[in-house]
């Protein structure tokens, strides 16, 4: 009932902050614009009155989604991020990109199903109590966080291992590796391509979970075959400057 | 108590906002903030929120929590802010200003009587930082155990967790949307809808 002033006020916020401090005698009447011609936007309700909100996050939560669907569906996904590529890198960018949205949403998923069950306290292993799960505040509970949580909600499994550089000179490494990458399972890269590895796409979602939670990350793929693994992935996470100053004003904080 | 909601993105990006009273002991769910100029409302609590963001970023970094519970007091409004912190780095920010038991009109006077009544004006702000939890507390239409009445009592701080928790539930139906893209404002009706009744289930 009151949709067009409050949409009014919305959009005269954006406005206002901008012209808060230059001009002081401005400001007044601005908010007193009322514009009636914000219309309320389409809203289209599905035919069962079901919209997104009435949904439960839940519902799905232990349904699977068929292998066969999904090798053809990241196939097709392939193929489309082949389009017009000029090399194999740029082909492992894109798939990057279309994984980064992924995680930035899976991450918000994650907690939510977490706290809404909330007996469970698998995403912090420190944590004993059933209270809600904590943030990652520093890098190894974030990459635990990956190891873990994720891979159980991607691929039902945890990660095979998860490593920090050996290197002294690039302390801002750090590894994960999975043995037999869901993704890969059905895709045989051509020999001329070997440098590919389409979990790539894996990787994006990596780092859009290492970006969400404000660990400015850069993630790739990379081939590790062994005899036992022929597909053996390893992910390369390479974390941002300002992440390791920061890690290192919270390790003296006392931060955990 | 008078409330406003916004949803910041991690860059600071409005993405949704709403005001809103109390619909507990007989609120009628309508916001009336109390500012020296009542024309720059929507200013005012906007310019609050924003102001406070500096804290919030220090809390960030300080507790894994993601409900942050109340991080910053505006003194000369008696207004307090709590904040929710989404793993993905958004901001819910809510400012609550606790009702004054006289109008605005008659605290110049009773003001000038007596220390007991909150000041309004900034001039007096540190005073009035504690004159106005004392003044809250004990005095008002509503009863003291209300949520209303204290604005950091534990109570509260639990109420504005369910608030927050339930808004986050819609959140996150919203960014689960392959049609939602971060940094996006949230127009959605229904949303808009969910929050402002779970500002009248819990606030």
């Amino acid at each position: 009932m009151a949709h067009p002033a409050r949409h009014s006020s919305m959009v005269s916020m954006s406005n206002s902050i901008q012209t808060v401090t230059p001009q002081p005698e401005k400001q007044l009447p601005t908010p007193q614009i009322q514009t009636p011609s914000q219309s309320t936007p389409g809203l289209r309700v599905p035919s069962n009155r079901k919209t997104i909100y009435d949904r439960h996050l839940n519902r799905s939560r232990n349904a699977e989604l068929s292998r066969a669907s999904f090798a053809f569906l990241f196939g097709e996904m392939v193929t489309y991020a082949q389009r017009r590529v000029t090399g194999i890198q740029d082909l492992e960018r894109r798939l990057n990109e279309q994984g980064y949205p992924l995680g930035l949403r899976l991450l918000d998923l994650l907690f939510y199903r977490t706290i809404s069950t909330s007996s469970s306290s698998t995403l912090t292993s420190s944590s004993t109590s059933a209270s809600p799960p904590n943030r990652p505040l520093r890098i190894l509970p974030l990459l635990h966080l990956i190891h873990g949580p994720l891979w159980r909600l991607l691929f039902n499994r945890p990660a095979d291992a998860l490593e920090h550089s050996v290197s002294p000179d690039t302390p801002n490494e750090y590894m994960i590796t999975d043995n037999d990458p869901l993704v890969n399972t059905y895709i045989s890269v051509p020999k001329e391509m070997n440098q590919l590895n389409c979990a790539a796409f894996v990787a994006g979602i990596i780092e859009g979970v290492c970006d969400g939670c404000g660990f400015e990350a850069k993630v790739t793929a990379h081939n590790q075959p062994t005899e036992m693994w022929p597909s053996r992935t390893i992910f390369l996470l390479r974390f941002g400057e300002s992440v390791m100053e920061r890690e290192k004003v919270l390790e003296r904080a006392g931060v955990k | 108590m008078s409330y406003y909601f916004t949803i910041l993105s991690p860059t600071d990006v409005p993405l949704f906002n709403i005001a809103f009273g109390t619909s507990k002991s007989g609120g009628d769910g309508i916001a009336r903030f109390r500012f020296p100029d009542a024309a720059q409302n929507t200013y005012m609590t906007q310019f609050i929120i924003n102001s406070s963001l500096d804290m919030l970023e220090e809390a960030q970094w300080m507790s894994g929590n993601m409900y942050l519970k109340h991080i910053d007091t505006y003194p000369p409004a008696s207004a307090y802010i709590s904040a929710f912190l989404t793993p993905s780095g958004t901001r819910f920010v809510l400012l609550h200003q606790p009702p004054q038991p006289n109008i605005p009109a008659s605290s110049s006077t009773s003001g000038a009587a007596g220390s007991m009544s909150m000041s309004l004006s900034a001039s007096t702000t540190s005073s009035s930082s504690g004159g106005g939890l004392f003044g809250g507390g004990s005095s008002g239409r509503t009863s003291s155990s209300s949520i209303a009445a204290n604005p950091t009592a534990p109570q509260t701080e639990e109420a504005v967790r369910q608030f927050m928790s339930e808004v986050y539930e819609g959140y996150v139906k919203t960014v689960m949307s392959p049609f939602y893209r971060r940094g996006m404002e949230i127009r959605s009706p229904v949303f808009r809808a969910k929050v402002s009744g779970a500002g009248r289930k819990w606030l």
